[in-house]
């Protein structure tokens, strides 16, 4: 199974690198960018074939390490 | 008093600790590998140093905080042990959960390297008694993500526990800080993390001693 992580901040907390993310692609000339919130995508490879055991466990793996929960958010997508 | 630095692969600010510690001390302070299983017992004080443990891979002090030596430093916090982590080992104090709140991104992006004035707030605790309360020191700091955020309530608590020990001057916050803080006690005020690097600023040849008085502090309190 494979297992694709998303950790972005929470809503609220000040994404400076976002900001200038947003800041660079209007400075390219795309002036529809609105608000730009950056974060990390983490790919993980599970020997693991019951879904609900899966998520479980990736669910542990941001609690412990992936996401730092004081300021971070996560979201699992998983794939047979 | 003893001490021990604690050193991980990237640590940089490991020997200026140990300089500043044996200089005070008169004693050359334990250092402890990242691999070890524990830091020796009559350590009075375990310093976590600066630098970019682990290469601040996933996020700065994540890596650091499971190494095999930290899950004794964690234990001996918890016990009471004196622990004083300086920026990087700030940043591994929030990760490890031993102090509240986080290191983000300093708000303008940039990578900050210079003096900063602060005021002591806070002197009833091992690290600042020899400080005057409300004392003016400068402090070198040097880092990109020494941002503190925490939500409100905990910001709160710590102002109303007295556990903010440095905050910056007006107008001289270099990151972005909530409320302006540099360096905060866990609540049995035996672990002090801070951004700025007081193990900088003791000896003359170095621009300055403000940070003299916080190692005077441990000694007094410690031996």
């Amino acid at each position: 199974m494979k297992a694709r992580v998303f950790v972005t901040l929470k809503n609220g907390v000040l994404d400076p690198q976002g900001k200038a993310i947003g800041h660079a692609l209007n400075g390219l000339g795309f002036g529809s960018v609105g608000e730009v919130r950056q974060g990390k995508l983490i790919e993980i490879e599970l020997a693991e074939r019951d879904e609900a055991k899966a998520r479980a466990s990736l669910k542990e793996m941001c609690e412990k390490l992936l996401a730092n929960t004081v300021i971070e958010k996560y979201e699992i997508e998983l794939k047979a | 008093m003893k001490s021990a630095v604690i050193v991980f692969p990237a640590s940089n600010c490991d020997r200026d600790a140990a300089v500043a510690l044996e200089q005070m001390t008169g004693t050359k302070p334990y250092m402890v590998w990242h691999a070890d299983s524990q830091v020796p017992d009559d350590a009075d004080l375990i310093v976590l140093p600066g630098g970019f443990s682990y290469g601040d891979y996933l996020r700065c002090g994540a890596m650091a905080r499971l190494s095999r030596v930290m899950q004794d430093v964690i234990a001996k916090a918890q016990k009471g042990r004196f622990v004083l982590g300086i920026c990087n080992g700030f940043q591994v104090l929030t990760e490890a959960g031993l102090l509240p709140g986080a290191l983000m991104r300093n708000a303008d992006l940039k990578f900050v390297c210079r003096p900063v004035g602060m005021t002591v707030e806070e002197t009833q605790n091992v690290f600042t008694r020899k400080y005057d309360h409300g004392q003016r020191v400068v402090f070198p700091v040097a880092h990109g993500e020494g941002n503190y955020v925490a939500d409100e309530e905990t910001l709160d608590r710590l102002e109303g526990d007295g556990r903010v020990v440095f905050r910056y001057a007006q107008g001289e916050n270099p990151n972005g800080s909530a409320r302006n803080i540099a360096g905060i006690l866990n609540e049995k005020r035996n672990v002090l993390g801070l951004m700025p690097h007081p193990e900088r600023v003791c000896d003359p040849l170095l621009g300055g001693t403000d940070g003299r008085a916080l190692f005077e502090s441990l000694i007094e309190a410690l031996t």
